[in-house]
């Protein structure tokens, strides 16, 4: 913890908040209440800024930032939604599921999906662009878990889960672009990895049906998180 | 050179149809095709899914029969899993099969076909659909909405929706029966049995007045198939395949439907999306058979339950062999909703109903699954291979109404013969094609068409190409 707290002055939506040293405008904004989306973010491990949803506007700059990677400082004017920003928050969730197959009625995790009820939440009913939907070969070969990388958003919880919480880091990302695959060890099936240990944080920090367990049919497979909070109290405990 | 006569789109079905006639010379009808229009392709994009997303992936094959796809495709993934699975599940299945068998038919009878039989087929196209009938006789459309009514939700009080639910799993049903639903469920049985008393008591005496359809309605030899249980009685979720002959004696009984491709081909026709089933031993197409509540009736011994073991003994007197007309699919619709109604109270009535014991887990312990069962439409066979991981590598699915594709062929034939001539087109005529498709209640897609809303043409075409007529309504 700091020693010497630093207090930051700053108004989030109008409203007038504080923020020790080294906090973001998200952490700050979910301490006042004030609903910022995001999908890549997880509390617990660390903040990438990979979905851009959070992006918000501060005073002064035409450029949006990602709350959930951005300090706060003193005297910062933040607006957390207008018609600019919603606008380009459901563009962002209407490009993922433009991109890969997101078909929700035939999803194990349909009902229990963090990007639709961000969808329905934004209001998204049509997607405006083309489905490109390329085609990528489910990965069953662990006994107990399977990923479906048309179901993955590139969000990279998995990732940080794995490698911040475990430590295993047996997941990451591989290619670029639309071609980008979130592997496990050097791209060998999951279940001849040398270094997963089976645990299955990955599959229920993953916000969509793209990690999930075997076995679970259309609409079963709910994620738990609660482990998360607890993983997180014993590591600062340790240090 | 032949004239050839097109009715498209063909409306009051589930799914995308066009009938060709074609015409000789001296304007006499020589052949007709039904040419089912689109192509789903389920069976290839399938391939490389997990077996367990299989009974919702293939429901959706259909929204009037999601359930029956569910129920093949769950007995599919029971085999690949290689479990036994809980009395109780599969009586829970048989529930939700037969609350689907109630809404289905429910659908086809009265909003579907009774304009036809209660308004006439000559009836204007904007009187001869269900609002129409509503004016005409309010009971029947009531009973009739109540009847498809009680039949969704029993599928809903089971599975927690109407359509798609994500109920069956693989090694059986993924939530016991709530005792409340149960009661809801009972304490509507007598008032359903009401109704199709009422309705049989309605249509039996009135089938007089249709005997001209009765005589040209795909009324011809074939065979009949489909599931018998063990003691020949009729069956939807389980049991054996028996076979009879126009005469109505037994060709082969207690066929293990595993090996349904033993027996059964299917013939590609370069005019139709359609596959025509066949039984092999009889060749193409001579192999032809129906499925469905006429094959069914046909084939079975009894029913084992008391009041439509009364109208099956009825129903079998209305031919020396077996019932051939297609007409009397409608008649068989009827009285397998009385059927089901009987047999979901006996279902439920059993205490064990209640169990919590509904799923078997496993995981691939045989790399191949075949799934049969009695959809509305006739005998469902869904046919999985997968990999060691589960994942599906071939998928083969021989849709109900399929199996009445070389029988509804040759139906369309007949009617076409009788009542089209070339010298002149009425819509009359043209509507008795459409009905004698009716009759087969085929699920050629996935949805419900509203009523009439589908347009209509038919153009008649001289030999050197002009168009000599048409005929058209429009949505």
């Amino acid at each position: 913890m700091n020693s010497n707290p630093v207090v930051r002055s700053f108004t989030i939506d109008g409203i007038q908040v504080s923020a020790a040293e080294g906090e973001t405008i998200l952490e700050v904004a979910r301490q006042n209440d004030i609903e910022i989306p995001t999908l890549c973010n997880l509390e617990g491990i660390s903040s990438t800024g990979q979905c851009r949803l959070c992006m918000v506007e501060v005073k002064g700059t035409n450029r949006l930032i990602p709350s959930c990677a951005t300090v706060a400082e003193e005297g910062m004017e933040i607006v957390t939604s207008n018609e600019r920003i919603d606008k380009y928050r459901r563009m962002i969730v209407e490009l993922l599921f433009a991109e890969r197959n997101h078909i929700c009625a035939v999803c194990v995790a349909n009902g229990h999906c963090d990007l639709q009820a961000m969808a329905q939440k934004l209001g998204v009913t049509h997607i405006e662009f083309d489905y490109l939907h390329p085609s990528f070969q489910v990965d069953a070969s662990h006994p107990k878990y399977e990923v479906d990388h048309n179901r993955c958003i590139l969000c990279g919880r998995c990732v940080r889960v794995c490698d911040e919480i475990e430590g295993a880091h047996t997941r990451d990302f591989r290619n670029r672009g639309i071609n980008t695959l979130v592997i496990t060890d050097f791209a060998t099936p999951w279940g001849e990895s040398q270094t997963c240990t089976s645990c299955g944080k990955c599959v229920h920090v993953c916000p969509t049906g793209a990690l999930a367990e075997k076995g679970k049919s259309v609409a079963e497979m709910q994620k738990r998180r609660q482990f998360l909070p607890y993983l997180v109290m014993r590591r600062e405990g340790a240090k | 050179m032949m004239q050839k006569i097109t009715i498209e789109r063909v409306t009051r079905i589930e799914g995308h149809a066009r009938v060709n006639i074609y015409l000789d010379e001296d304007g006499s009808v020589a052949d007709a095709q039904v040419s089912v229009t689109q192509v789903r392709g389920f069976e290839k994009f399938v391939e490389g899914r997990p077996f367990y997303e299989m009974p919702s992936l293939t429901a959706r094959t259909c929204g009037i029969c999601p359930t029956s796809h569910l129920i093949a495709a769950g007995k599919a993934c029971d085999q690949i899993l290689s479990v036994r699975i809980p009395p109780t599940a599969i009586a829970l299945r048989r529930i939700m099969n037969l609350g689907q068998i109630i809404q289905s038919h429910a659908l086809n009878f009265f909003y579907l076909s009774a304009p036809d039989l209660l308004l006439g087929m000559d009836a204007p196209v904007e009187k001869r659909n269900i609002f129409g009938l509503a004016q005409k006789d309010r009971q029947i459309v009531q009973d009739g909405i109540r009847l498809r009514q009680f039949g969704q939700q029993v599928i809903e009080r089971l599975a927690g929706k109407r359509i798609h639910p994500a109920w069956v799993v693989p090694g059986g049903v993924n939530a016991p029966l709530a005792p409340e639903a149960r009661e809801t469920i009972l304490a509507e049985i007598p008032e359903m049995l009401g109704i199709i008393r009422r309705t049989l008591d309605w249509y039996k005496p009135g089938l007089n007045q249709y005997q001209e359809f009765i005589r040209t309605f795909a009324n011809f030899p074939s065979l009949f198939l489909g599931l018998v249980g063990k003691d020949g009685q009729l069956e939807h979720y389980h049991g054996r395949i028996r076979i009879v002959t126009p005469r109505g004696s037994i060709l082969e009984d207690n066929l293990d439907p595993h090996d349904y491709m033993n027996y059964i081909g299917e013939a590609v026709e370069p005019w139709s999306y359609l596959k025509s089933p066949y039984f092999k031993p009889m060749g193409y197409p001579d192999g032809m058979y129906r499925v469905g509540p006429l094959a069914r009736l046909n084939i079975a011994t009894e029913t084992g339950t008391p009041l439509a073991d009364q109208e099956l003994a009825e129903f079998h007197c209305l031919d020396k062999g077996a019932v051939l007309s297609s007409f009397h699919y409608h008649y068989a619709r009827l009285i397998e909703i009385l059927y089901s109604i009987e047999m979901i109270e006996q279902l439920l009535n059993d205490p064990d109903i209640l169990s919590k014991n509904v799923r078997a887990t496993a995981g691939v312990n045989s790399l191949e699954g075949v799934g049969v069962s009695e959809a509305p439409r006739g005998t469902l066979f869904h046919h999985y291979k997968v990999n060691e991981e589960g994942l599906v590598q071939w998928a083969n699915l021989i849709i109900a109404s399929g199996n009445n594709n070389l029988a509804m062929n040759k139906g369309a034939l007949q009617v076409a013969r009788y009542y089209v001539k070339a010298d002149r087109l009425q819509e009359g005529m043209l509507n008795r094609v459409e009905a004698v498709i009716r009759a087969f209640d085929p699920c050629l897609a996935c949805s419900t068409h509203a009523v009439g809303q589908m347009p209509l043409v038919i153009t008649l075409h001289a030999p050197d190409g002009k168009v000599l007529d048409t005929l058209s309504r429009q949505a």
